[in-house]
């Protein structure tokens, strides 16, 4: 069974500057071929969680003081980015950060830094063939593409790598709702097709959630509630903050406001 | 009479001038006069006329760096100009001084309003250029006023030089390195408490927010060409100041000191004092200055030793290795500088023997 | 008529000039065009690492007394090495900190390698055993363009390729580009950000130092007139724009027309100023240089 799981974050905590913390006993488990989305609010340490896995806390001064990151068999937990990225795990950085003064196929070709001597030329293909928009816009550097292109470029660029763990850090941020469609669309045939492992921290936990195999709910620096993502979609904590469905359907007399008293519970 | 107060204990406000007071406690303000008097009446009287010399260029080295510390520590524009600056202010005292017959109370202001002129003028690059590109800007105003410092030979008699007539102030002469020593230390005082008051009103916040994030102090509403402007008219100001004051005590000048080297010493002294302190623009000084007395003395050492050796005639290389290791050292290790150490070693002393 | 062909004469003669000048002043600025390619650095010891490079030489081939293409290669090997160590020690601590300070710091380099260089060597010109064969020299009617001026020639277009190339094609310099472009985006796809920084400063120190030897063959050696050349290094990269290549070359050719046209026709004295009045003013027109890439802000 334990065969299964390619990562498994035992209890960790993360400490920014040594004074700031940040992750206080954090566990999870990710099984090989799924799709594991991590919901919470701002600030709740879903980036923090990310960064701890790929490595990318030192440049931010923060460091994992306890617990272990085991990566298939490894413990990898404070471990060098460069590293962490040649075992295959890349992360896709929130808000979009591309290369702006490179152009999108050299954005690309960044992607191959952990293989570099192997070519590249069919990679290129198989992103072309999952993002059809960046073909018309090879030639053009990246600082002058919209939104939804730079979203789709970031994303190739990490599938360039060969991820066996892509760490997807807010894709829909700031996308129009059809794109933010098609993206998720995406993500889930990147899963099915090249068999990566996903782990998607998103806000809007709807989409995350009709993708996604398993799901975390983080709060304050803590998992405070997991469960299969059928499961927690019908949660009516999860529905009720995080959905933005009222629980029993969506008239709201005045009376219904008590039930803000009943708000997370599990806190 | 109100209790003296001289520790800090928290941050208890209760009335707005707790808040706008320089000093915390009455501490502070106790050894403020203490430090003054120790300076103003102690040291002329004890020390001897090379330790008053070295004493009154390290007093006009802190005037010109709390200029430059305004520019780079506060604005965070680097200028990389800050040495021809020194040398239009030496040069317009002692023309207005020569031509126009100005007294000396007269001349310095009059320089430094002139460098400041001058220094906006090399400062209006900054409209449109940010970072390197300013800096480089600035490197070729270094370049240009040298050129014109040397070559307008109508206005600056070239090399030749000019000696200046002595200076006085209220009917007396400044002939010895005792009165100038009054009157550096006291327009020392003056300028750092202004510049320390600059920093706390509507422009001196400007200027942060400035160096901070342009842009984002552009859409508060800071028109930042004119703040920018603003600081390096005031930092030219003091740059013009100080060189002024250096003039009229050195008696004859020459283009010689006012080079690249002379600007990137001023960097070194802003940088080694700690960016962004007022305080620290003076530790600055001192060190340096300090520096390259003691590395002037062992080259002097060396040289005489070395006469018979013909081994050293070198040595001025060598001056020349040590002081850029020194920088190199500090950045390294205490990139934060002497007002950074100097904190360190107080809160030490205050916090002793409970280091939290 | 014969004045006229004089003066045409002249004309000519200044090109030629300007232009070889031009062309060493662009291959000098190279080197320093990489590493801020890479890490975004401005390094004011660039003129140091040039006057090392043609003592190195020096020393080979005068005092231990190498053949020629063998003391070229070492020197060559010597300054990479030299690169990797100044950013080993001195610039990896600083990644991160803030401009002023990495600017200093290369300030304080600078100073320490004058110092040692002058402490070894001493304020005089040394010079090179002649070895360039005459025949490489171009005469074209009356003018004459020393070997010197045509092998440098030839090295700076060499060079300026190979980069181009290197730059645009080759996944190292991709990945050294993406580093200056956003260092944490690099460090998430696995390019080792390190590496890349160190590559940058050898590379950037070998080219200082081949032109610092050809740069001692024209004019001899002296450490004060080599490291000079290292400010001039700065109109010519802020004219080409700080990361480009071929601007370097460009900017170089245009600073060396200037300065010499300016010590022709109006007087020596400006020579040495006019490329820094010239910079202010199209800095003013074109605040990221002739060829500098615009910065791309997003808020």
């Amino acid at each position: 069974m334990t065969n299964n799981i390619l990562l498994q974050l035992n209890n960790i905590s993360v400490v920014y500057s040594d004074v700031i913390q940040v992750l206080k006993g954090v566990s999870l488990a990710v099984k090989k071929n799924h799709i594991v989305s991590l919901l919470g609010s701002n600030g709740a340490g879903k980036t923090t969680t990310l960064k701890a896995i790929s490595g990318l806390l030192k440049p931010e001064n923060g460091k994992v003081t306890e617990g272990s990151i085991v990566y298939d068999g490894m413990s990898i937990q404070n471990s060098a980015p460069e590293t962490i990225t040649r075992q295959g795990i890349i992360q896709v950085l929130e808000g979009r950060q591309p290369f702006k003064y490179l152009t999108i196929e050299e954005n690309l070709r960044v992607g191959t830094a952990t293989r570099w001597t192997r070519p590249y030329k069919k990679d290129i293909e198989m992103v072309y063939s999952y993002f059809p928009a960046l073909v018309t816009r090879r030639k053009a550097l990246a600082g002058y593409c919209s939104g939804g292109e730079l979203q789709m470029l970031v994303m190739g660029r990490a599938l360039m790598a060969h991820p066996r763990l892509l760490l997807l850090d807010e894709p829909s941020l700031g996308l129009a709702p059809l794109v933010v469609k098609e993206i998720f669309r995406i993500i889930k045939r990147i899963n099915k097709e090249q068999e990566t492992t996903i782990i998607l921290v998103e806000q809007n936990a709807n989409m995350a959630l009709q993708i996604a195999h398993y799901g975390y709910v983080m709060e304050n620096g803590k998992i405070v509630m997991e469960g299969k993502a059928k499961d927690l979609k019908e949660n009516p904590d999860v529905k009720e903050f995080y959905l933005g469905v009222g629980a029993g359907g969506m008239a709201r007399s005045y009376r219904d406001v008590k039930s803000y008293r009943r708000r997370k519970r599990w806190l | 009479m109100r209790k003296l107060q001289f520790h800090p204990c928290g941050n208890f406000n209760e009335r707005y001038e707790q808040e706008l007071a320089i000093f915390e406690t009455d501490f502070g303000r106790v050894w403020l006069w203490i430090g003054l008097f120790v300076l103003f009446a102690v040291i002329p009287v004890i020390s001897g006329p090379y330790m008053l010399y070295v004493l009154n260029m390290i007093g006009i080295a802190s005037i010109a760096a709390i200029g430059l510390n305004i520019l780079i520590g506060f604005t965070g524009q680097i200028s990389l100009g800050h040495g021809a600056f020194l040398g239009v202010g030496a040069y317009s005292g002692a023309i207005l001084a020569i031509s126009l017959g100005f007294p000396f109370w007269l001349a310095v202001p009059a320089a430094g309003i002139i460098t400041a002129m001058v220094g906006m003028v090399f400062g209006i690059p900054s409209v449109r250029l940010k970072g390197l590109y300013l800096t480089i800007a600035t490197l070729a105003g270094q370049f240009i006023i040298e050129y014109d410092l040397v070559h307008w030979e109508g206005l600056t008699r070239g090399t030749m030089g000019i000696i200046l007539p002595t200076a006085t102030i209220f009917g007396m002469e400044l002939d010895s390195d005792r009165s100038f020593f009054y009157v550096i230390y006291i327009c020392l005082v003056c300028i750092a408490l202004i510049a320390v008051n600059i920093m706390r009103t509507k422009y001196g916040r400007a200027f942060i927010a400035i160096r901070d994030n342009d842009r984002a102090a552009e859409g508060m509403g800071i028109p930042i060409f004119y703040y920018k402007l603003l600081s390096f008219g005031i930092s030219s100001f003091y740059a013009g100041i100080a060189g002024a004051i250096w003039a009229f005590y050195m008696i004859s000048i020459t283009t010689e000191p006012f080079t690249l080297g002379l600007s990137i010493e001023y960097i070194a002294i802003v940088i080694i004092g700690g960016l962004g302190s007022i305080p620290g623009a003076i530790y600055g000084a001192i060190f340096i200055t300090g520096l390259n007395e003691i590395l002037r003395w062992a080259t002097d050492i060396f040289m005489n030793m070395g006469i018979s050796t013909g081994f050293g005639l070198n040595l001025a290389a060598l001056r020349e290795f040590v002081f850029g290791l020194v920088i190199v050292l500090f950045i390294l290790f205490e990139p934060k500088g002497l007002a950074e150490v100097w904190r360190i070693i107080r809160s030490n002393f205050r916090l002793w023997p409970f280091s939290y | 008529m014969a004045c006229k062909g004089a003066n045409m004469e002249f004309f000519l003669q200044l090109l030629v000039n300007g232009l070889s000048v031009g062309l060493l002043y662009g291959l000098s600025a190279l080197g320093f065009v990489m590493i801020f390619k890479s890490s975004s650095v401005l390094n004011f010891a660039h003129g140091e690492l040039l006057t090392i490079g043609a003592f190195l030489f020096l020393v080979l081939v005068t005092w231990a007394r190498l053949p020629i293409p063998f003391a070229f290669l070492i020197t060559l090997i010597g300054c990479f090495t030299l690169g990797f160590i100044v950013e080993r020690l001195f610039l990896r601590p600083l990644i991160g900190e803030s401009l002023i300070y990495v600017i200093m710091l290369t300030v304080g380099l600078a100073s320490m390698f004058k110092g040692l260089l002058l402490f070894v060597f001493g304020g005089n010109l040394h010079t090179y055993p002649d070895f360039l064969p005459e025949g490489l020299a171009i005469h074209f009617g009356a003018i004459y363009v020393p070997p010197v001026y045509v092998a440098s020639s030839i090295i700076g277009i060499i060079f300026l390729l190979l980069f181009g190339l290197f730059f645009k094609y080759s996944p190292q310099g991709i990945y050294m580009r993406s580093v200056a472009d956003n260092q944490t985006a690099s460090l998430s796809l696995g390019v080792h950000v390190k590496k890349v920084f160190a590559l940058s400063w050898a590379i950037a120190a070998l080219v200082a130092g081949m032109s610092g030897i050809v740069l001692g063959i024209i004019n001899g050696t002296n450490v004060h007139e080599i490291s000079a050349i290292g400010l001039k290094v700065f109109p010519v990269v802020i004219l080409g724009g700080l990361d480009s290549i071929g601007g370097a070359i460009i900017g170089g050719i245009i600073i060396g027309l200037l300065e010499t046209f300016t010590g022709g026709y109006i007087s020596p004295s400006l020579r040495d100023v006019i490329p820094y009045i010239v910079l202010v003013f199209i800095l003013l027109v074109k605040p990221y240089g002739l060829f500098g890439l615009v910065e791309i802000e997003r808020v």
